[in-house]
């Protein structure tokens, strides 16, 4: 789960991490109340939306009166911002981040993980702040410095004075940044976080190490015993149809092909797509209806797929383990009459009561097609989509 | 011969008086894998299916001689459970449950490292040797005991991997579903090392998915410690970049853990890779010259 900018820095803030003063607000006249609050007169005003990228769509803006706080805050709040990082809609904005102004002298990357190869938190560093990471380790994998998390003893100081001291960091700036590093390896472990990115971080003009963004993603795993965060959840900045489908406890994710994939298990909804593909086909989505595929699942999975205006067929792919495919056969039979199917809707059984399901469907008098193959199943997929467009 | 199982291998199940824990725990017993008890806190001495019912572990271990337990507890309990197993000094922990924090397993991870115990999942579905021990809740009907190494981080995807075998004959001497997370307990060259020292698998099948860089690390350990014929699927080559494909750990994160990547690794490797998840059989008939 991501959390907004303004979220991370107020957490940040609780654990005691030098984030500059702001307020998130929801409307222009807030956006000016809040800048004034904060005084001076030169403030940054941020969008809020789960996407990087923003300063180079304009979405953030360093602002030299209030009344261009306010006309930032007119011109976003309602709007769609679209960075290189979303799809061509973008993602809504609905809050303003109003943030006092830092003067910049280094830009510096701090960042964590989970690396999945050493299986430990990994803690990045770079004096290449401010730009994009990734091309960073890609062109130039030694200005990447690492620090890897004992999980028993936890992140120590030497660790982030000898990031600092790499860093070319100097006199009491050292010490800051180990505190930072501290601070947010125990921020890490006490939220379950599995991302954790400040940048840039920078070094003031006078001297300081200071957060001048702040991004966090949490475990999706761990929610439930971070109830304070969990709440922080903006379903806003989800694909509506994923938000749908997690409600129901299936995995949608939308892609942009015409034939809609609905399939038990993760793995196997990735091969069916792939499948698809394989056979000239685009497929629509990923949907996993989840091992057992009751009628409800099934017919909760036909609403979100054909919400979906591109879907010109259905394939249904079901590996019976425990579950008998003559029990989900009854369930693709009663949700295609409930939800109103007219596509036509083209199933694979295999395993538990494979033969018994495929008989049932075709005794159905639906536009079913039963195939015997994944293969079949997948170009009968991609020819009734085809006669369809 | 097989790995990690076999029909001597005594069983215990924490999460036996569960749904899931009574289900699959039933199932197993009619397979006839040597089920001898459960774990259950606070309902020790009862029974359960006809097994006694132990209220921790150790109890269980020092009453039964078990030497694996399988484990079906709700999520926010796995890692009190799987660390529970391993100072209970189970040798094999089979962790089917799903949604454990990450952060969790780096710590279970940890303990592992010092200790002689294997972990096989979470978010798998289990181990089975055919004919022999079925632990977790794939279906046993599809399986035939035989010459065919299956490892794989999906559930059904296995299924269909072995499914193709026991339609030829091959049949499997051992399926492991290694499971679905970004930090499993065992990774596919724990289980591939195993697999190349077991007489009875002659060729391997391995099904992987994007994500993280365990195919990568499968490859490499292939192209020097592996002689058997190899025969892999990759799952998601259409998958979107960051997003997540229902597995937590099946994400293409900063353009890494790609299937285009995987693939060329192990193709690099010598490895027989297929685009279709339909041609395991076919590749495996082809590679090994099986008919």
């Amino acid at each position: 789960m991501n959390l907004h900018e303004y979220q991370a820095k107020g957490l940040f803030a609780d654990y005691g991490l030098p984030v500059s003063v702001g307020h998130a607000v929801d409307t222009a006249e807030e956006a000016v109340a809040a800048a004034r609050k904060i005084g001076g007169e030169r403030w940054v005003v941020k969008v809020q939306v789960h996407a990087g990228g923003r300063g180079k769509a304009g979405g953030v803006k360093l602002a030299g009166s209030l009344d261009e706080v306010r006309a930032f805050a007119e011109n976003w709040i309602g709007k769609n911002l679209v960075t290189i990082q979303t799809d061509e809609h973008g993602q809504p904005v609905s809050k303003i981040y109003v943030e006092a102004c830092a003067e910049i002298d280094r830009e510096l990357y701090l960042g964590a993980v989970i690396d999945r190869g050493s299986r430990r938190v990994v803690f990045m560093a770079s004096t290449e702040g401010g730009v994009e990471i990734e091309k960073v380790a890609e062109e130039t994998p030694e200005k990447i410095l690492r620090t890897t998390i004992d999980p028993f003893v936890g992140a120590q100081p030497y660790q982030g004075r000898e990031l600092a001291f790499r860093l070319g960091l100097e006199g009491g700036q050292v010490a800051q940044f180990t505190n930072l590093f501290i601070g947010l390896a125990k921020l890490f472990e006490e939220l379950d976080c599995s991302l954790l990115e400040i940048n840039p971080l920078i070094v003031t003009k006078q001297g300081n190490i200071h957060c001048l963004d702040a991004k966090i993603s949490i475990d999706g795993n761990a929610l439930f015993r971070q109830k304070r965060i969990a709440a922080m959840h903006d379903p806003s900045q989800e694909d509506q149809r994923e938000a749908e489908a997690a409600a129901f406890d299936l995995s949608y994710v939308a892609l942009d092909g015409n034939i809609g994939c609905m399939v038990n298990g993760a793995g196997l909804a990735m091969g069916t797509m792939d499948l698809v593909k394989i056979h000239g086909g685009n497929p629509a989505n990923f949907l996993d209806v989840g091992g057992a595929a009751t009628k409800e699942a099934v017919a909760e999975a036909f609403k979100i797929i054909l919400s979906d205006s591109n879907v010109k067929a259905v394939l249904i792919n079901i590996f019976g383990g425990i579950v008998s495919c003559a029990t989900v056969a009854e369930g693709i039979i009663g949700a295609v009459e409930d939800v109103g199917v007219r596509v036509p809707v083209i199933v694979r059984f295999e395993g538990n009561n494979a033969k018994l399901g495929t008989e049932t469907l075709a005794a159905s008098g639906l536009n079913i097609i039963a195939a015997t193959s994944l293969n079949e199943a997948a170009g009968s997929a991609v020819a009734a989509a085809e006669g369809q467009t | 011969m097989s790995i990690l199982i076999d029909k001597n291998t005594k069983v215990l199940c924490q999460g036996l008086t569960g749904s899931q824990g009574t289900l699959h725990s039933r199932q197993a017993i009619e397979y006839g894998t040597r089920m001898v008890g459960g774990i259950t806190p606070g309902k020790g001495g009862s029974e359960h299916l006809g097994l006694p019912v132990f209220d921790t572990v150790a109890e269980a271990v020092e009453a039964t001689g078990a030497t694996t337990s399988v484990i079906y507890v709700p999520a926010p309990f796995g890692k009190d459970s799987i660390l529970e197993a391993i100072d209970a000094g189970i040798l094999l922990v089979v962790c089917i449950s799903e949604g454990i924090p990450t952060l969790d397993m780096l710590t279970i991870k940890a303990k592992l490292d010092t200790t002689p115990t294997r972990l096989v999942g979470p978010n798998c579905p289990g181990v089975i040797t055919p004919g022999e021990c079925k632990i977790g809740i794939m279906p046993g009907e599809i399986h035939l005991p035989g010459k065919v190494g299956v490892v794989s981080r999906s559930g059904t995807l296995t299924y269909e991997a072995v499914k193709q075998t026991t339609d030829r004959g091959f049949g499997q001497s051992t399926c492991v579903g290694i499971g679905g997370d970004p930090i499993p307990g065992s990774h596919f060259i724990d289980i591939l090392e195993l697999l190349e020292k077991d007489p009875a698998t002659e060729a391997i099948v391995m099904v992987g998915e994007i994500g993280g860089p365990a195919e990568e690390e499968a490859a490499e350990f292939i192209r020097s410690n592996v002689s058997k014929p190899v025969v892999s699927y990759i799952a998601g080559v259409t998958a979107p970049a960051g997003k997540r494909m229902g597995h937590a750990g099946a994400i293409i994160a900063g353009g890494k853990g790609t299937a285009r990547d995987k693939f060329a690794a192990l193709e690099a490797a010598g490895v027989t890779t297929v685009k279709s998840l339909a041609q395991i059989g076919d590749a495996l008939a082809e590679v090994t010259g099986w008919s």
